[in-house]
């Protein structure tokens, strides 16, 4: 992109520079640190001319928006055609309050819903199963059968929302309880839209909601990929996840690079199971975090598209240019909200958030100021999506496609964060593949060491973090309103269940599991016969517990 | 000849919360300040929580939990300890916890709640200054 | 805190507490601990000791769940012990090893302590010995003694053990470590674990085949046994095995071996109460710390030194060896 003379001269400009003008100010000034550092540990430049991009091409490593190699951004007219969606995570309590809660965000904005489960639902429990017990709807919204599914998605039409459901291992009877209300709305099934998690490999070294050992759950995840391509066009049947990775300790790299490892994987499983990559890639779907250092994720999301546009064609010779889209739902870092003056959160989301979208993503959750204390409030959480509201119309940064293109900071950062990605994904090829590489503890030790590291940093005020280790404050001057599920949330959704159980036709529950006995034991995709048995009104605990007999349960690997 | 005496910490992560960065965090701290440092994965319940304190024979038992279900569970734990007369352990608690919820866990026994940003080495000093003193 | 000889009645009633506060008394506290040991040796001996070695990786703690399960089924009670390095840096240890047993912690019939090696060379704690012996005198009809397995000094375990199990998994490269390290000699029963994978019976063979060159001088033929700790495949075949180690021990050749074990851990004892109490006397005298300087100002080496503290301490004493 730049001659060669340019180039040298523009290099003897700045060794000029370093020795005369730089020496001046540094001996009037020293810079803050001796080193700058991003997340990843990578060297901040003081400064980057077009030296540190010499080798950029711009078709080869840029191109337009919507074509290879898409670094760009996936959509030819990205923002200006359709803004992201604006989709907050969401759930407490029964489904009811929930559903209410989802009416809120509708109303107030919100393009599409998400669904935050409690942790029975997640790990595969009814609300009335002893390891309940104070959990039910506690961090999210309970559904332990179809039931609950149908008062949580009530007047909410299905033919126009799209939903994203944050499931893994119980995501297979989640999304079928959602096919079934879409039945029942008479939808049809090619219209329902959304997303389900259903990322595994992911649960085993970050988010550890796992209930089944490694390969029954890959099974899964496969044929829930297999069962949308045939059967539910318009639905994502995964969220390949950074997201967890992230939040578990990893740097930006890492969630880069065993995101895309963990794409890979599925890419394979699929293949195995006789599918064409162009019929299932374009569904694939990716979900990473949006952490504090604004040009890093910046780069991280640039770096991501390209990198994952290029597996497709060069390891997976996928045909169809969709395939090669790396479509991205993004949400702001959890674990860097303060409990400490919680008001400081809304400036890091609002950062985190303009990154997102400067990253060019296509569907962005802002976090609430109130998340380190608890379940957001209302209050808090429609500050969140007008932080969205308010990037996407008044500060213009959605008027134009991937406006840092051409920095020579921004393209220097994208291009080594995704040659240390590569690094990382051969070094996993090399131990032999993603699943190994979670026995031998691999992933898990990156994370901790990376986790550990940071956590040193900060005791020791290396890394400063505004109101918790500087800038502290005595008192809050601003009473925040917490949000709190009331304990009878529990006692009714118990009554709830059981009342369920009896009146249902229980004879025909006992035939439906039976038969799940027999098909998983034959190796079949699971679908068809797990919607039939929500139909039927088989608990989510019901079903996942003749999945544990056959499967096993997961022990999980410790490495701190 | 003699070796020093330990202190030996449990910690664990009690009901279905699967947030372990923390956890694992100040596992790793405590041992590398010289503690042995017994850690129990997740998913663990009351009972087992207690009846590992009780085997490892620990000095301290810290508990995690991000949740929101600690009303339950610490009341259960803290019973639990009580019947098995292992009253001599110190216990302290960390992960999200409302401030407003902290008197009353006190209350059972809990002598420090660690919020978020706590530093390592303020729970580092807090468990050599607190550890019970054994005969 | 209850008087050593509370615990040791505890200990004999199979009183929980008592067995976890006797095992602590035994890591700190040299002087109780042999008044301790002493009140319940007449107790114990009816215990089979199963040490369990292997490297990590090969699915060491997996495939103990699997036994303790299996010997529940059998009604037998099982303690066990298992053990994690201490860092010689930090002086601190992540004791992890239950994690994988954690569901059997609230049996009453299993016992599970975490033990650091508080830097004592082997593979195993100082205090394991004696910890073992409590869940003996304690009633447990199985002891397993999990130890670090990290290959090369892995050995103390067989002072331990009366049924050594070397674990290993095929594809970790440990076939040629456990040549290389001298664990081959130790083990009265091999295990591949994670049988099911693809280099498994090449695995079997290739450690059958170094074992058959030893096998000849033996009187117990080491198997090698195939498990697959994930699903519990092979385990009742292993506890047999065990149980048929356990009575050829009962026979005269291996009566000769406990003898030849308890003859080296009198003397261990005897030598450890020797060194000690030497050194307790010339540190009494000052004559440690004079020696101690001239070392630090190399006036003299230390085993010089040694031999100028001995020469003198052994000819003051009774015991006059020529």
């Amino acid at each position: 992109m730049f001659e060669k003379e340019k180039i040298d001269e523009i290099m003897k400009g700045r060794e000029r520079w370093e020795k005369t003008t730089l020496p001046k100010w540094m001996e009037q000034r020293s810079e803050r640190k001796s080193e700058f550092r991003n997340h990843s540990d990578m060297l901040t430049k003081r400064i980057c001319t077009p030296e540190d991009i010499k080798d950029l091409e711009y078709m080869r490593d840029l191109g337009f928006p919507g074509e290879y190699p898409f670094t760009r951004g996936v959509h030819a007219t990205m923002f200006r055609g359709r803004l992201w969606t604006m989709r907050l995570f969401s759930g407490y309590g029964a489904a009811e309050q929930t559903n209410q809660r989802f009416k809120y965000l509708l109303k107030e904005g919100e393009t599409g819903l998400s669904i935050a489960f409690d942790y029975p639902t997640i790990t595969g429990y009814d609300s009335d199963h002893p390891f309940a017990r104070g959990e039910v709807g506690i961090c999210g919204v309970a559904v332990a059968s179809l039931k609950d599914m149908e008062t949580l998605l009530d007047g909410i039409p299905l033919d126009k929302v799209t939903t994203s459901m944050t499931i893994n291992g119980p995501a297979a009877m989640l999304l079928a309880m959602y096919v079934a209300v879409g039945d029942k709305q008479g939808v049809p099934r090619e219209k329902l839209g959304g997303t389900t998690q259903n990322d595994m490999l992911k649960e085993y070294f970050a988010q550890k909601l796992c209930i089944f050992p490694p390969k029954p759950s890959l099974k899964l995840v496969t044929d829930i990929i297999e069962y949308c391509t045939r059967h539910l066009p318009k639905w994502n049947p995964i969220s390949i996840s950074g997201y967890h990775i992230r939040e578990a300790g990893s740097n930006a790299v890492q969630e880069l690079a065993f995101t895309l490892y963990d794409g890979i994987a599925y890419v394979e499983s699929a293949l195995e199971r006789g599918l064409k990559v162009d019929d299932f890639a374009p569904r694939l779907s990716f979900f990473f975090a949006s952490h504090n250092n604004f040009f890093e994720e910046i780069a991280k999301f640039r770096a991501a598209r390209r990198l994952w546009a290029k597996i497709m064609k060069e390891r997976f010779h996928a045909k169809n240019p969709r395939s090669m889209w790396m479509r991205m739902h993004v949400q702001t870092s959890g674990c860097t909200l303060t409990a400490q003056q919680p008001l400081n959160n809304i400036i890091r989301v609002t950062i985190q958030a303009l990154a997102t979208v400067l990253g060019g993503t296509q569907s962005l959750h802002t976090n609430s100021f109130d998340e380190a204390l608890a379940l957001p409030s209302e209050q808090a959480v429609r500050v969140a999506l007008r932080t969205q509201q308010i990037i996407a119309h008044e500060s213009g940064a959605a008027d134009t496609i991937d406006p840092l293109a051409g920095s020579y900071y921004v393209e220097a950062l994208t291009k080594e964060m995704e040659e240390l990605a590569m690094e990382y994904i051969q070094k996993v090829d090399d131990m032999g593949g993603a699943i190994e590489a979670i026995e031998k503890g691999f992933f898990q030790k990156e994370i901790a060491d990376s986790s550990y590291k940071y956590q040193r940093e900060t005791d020791e005020k290396k890394r400063i973090i505004v109101g918790v280790n500087d800038y502290k404050t005595r008192e809050e001057t601003y009473p925040i309103p917490i949000l709190r599920v009331d304990p009878k949330v529990e006692e009714e959704q118990v009554t709830r269940l059981q009342k369920l159980k009896r009146e249902r036709d229980n004879r025909k529950v006992k035939e439906v599991l039976e038969k799940l006995h027999y098909t998983a034991e034959k190796d079949e995709n699971l679908m068809p016969i797990i919607i039939d048995a929500v139909k039927a009104y088989t608990t989510l605990g019901e079903i996942c517990g003749v999945l544990r007999e056959i499967y096993g349960e997961y022990k999980e690997l410790i490495i701190i | 000849m003699q070796s020093e005496r330990k202190i030996r910490v449990l910690i664990a992560k009690p009901g279905l919360d699967s947030h372990d960065r923390g956890a694992k965090v100040v596992a790793r701290a405590l041992r590398d300040a010289g503690m042995e440092v017994i850690y129990t994965g997740l998913r663990q319940t009351p009972e087992q929580i207690v009846e590992t304190a009780l085997q490892e024979d620990v000095n301290v038992i810290g508990l995690s939990i991000l949740s929101g279900a600690h009303k339950a569970l610490f009341p259960r734990i803290m019973a639990l300890l009580k019947k098995k007369g292992l009253t001599d352990m110190m216990v302290f608690a960390g992960g999200i916890i409302p401030e407003e919820d902290i008197p009353e866990i006190k209350k059972l026994g809990i002598k420090e709640i660690f919020g978020p940003g706590t530093r390592t080495k303020t729970i580092i000093r807090f468990v050599f200054e607190n550890v019970p003193k054994r005969t | 805190m209850p008087k050593t000889a509370e615990i040791a009645q505890g200990i004999l009633a199979g009183d929980r507490r008592s067995i976890a506060r006797a095992i602590t008394i035994i890591e700190n506290n040299a002087s109780e601990a042999r008044k301790l040991i002493a009140s319940i040796y007449p107790h114990t001996g009816k215990a089979h000791i199963i040490g369990i070695t292997g490297p990590s990786g090969s699915g060491k703690s997996t495939l103990i769940e699997k036994i303790i399960r299996e010997y529940r089924r059998k009604d037998k009670t099982v303690g066990v012990i298992a053990v994690d390095p201490t860092s010689p840096f930090t002086g601190g240890a992540f004791l992890g090893d239950r994690i994988r047993m954690q569901e059997l912690s609230t049996d009453q019939g299993v016992f599970i302590r975490s033990m650091a090696t508080r830097n004592y060379m082997g593979g195993i704690a100082k205090a394991t010995k004696d910890a073992v012996k409590v869940l003996d005198a304690a009633g447990k009809d199985i002891v397993i003694v999990e130890t670090v397995g990290a290959g090369q000094s892995e050995v103390e375990i067989i002072k331990v053990a009366k049924t050594t199990v070397v674990i290993c998994a095929p594809g970790l490269g440990d076939e040629i470590q456990a040549i290389k390290a001298g664990i081959m000699e130790i083990a009265d029963i091999f295990v591949v674990n994670k049988a099911d994978r693809e280099n498994a019976n090449k695995a079997v063979m290739d450690i059958q085949a170094i074992l058959q060159l030893d096998n000849k001088e033996k009187a117990w033929k080491t198997p090698v046994l195939k498990t697959v700790a994930l699903t519990g495949e092979g385990v009742p075949q292993l506890i047999e095995k065990i149980e048929e180690h356990r009575h050829f021990l009962e026979t005269e050749i291996e009566r000769k071996r406990s003898l030849g074990k308890a003859e080296a851990e009198l003397i261990e004892a005897i030598k450890e109460k020797l060194v000690s109490s030497i050194i307790d006397d010339l540190k009494k005298e000052g004559k440690f710390e004079e020696f101690l300087q001239k070392i630090l100002e190399k006036e003299i080496d230390p085993a010089s030194a040694a031999e100028k503290l001995l020469h003198e301490k052994l000819r003051k004493t009774p015991y006059e060896g020529s």
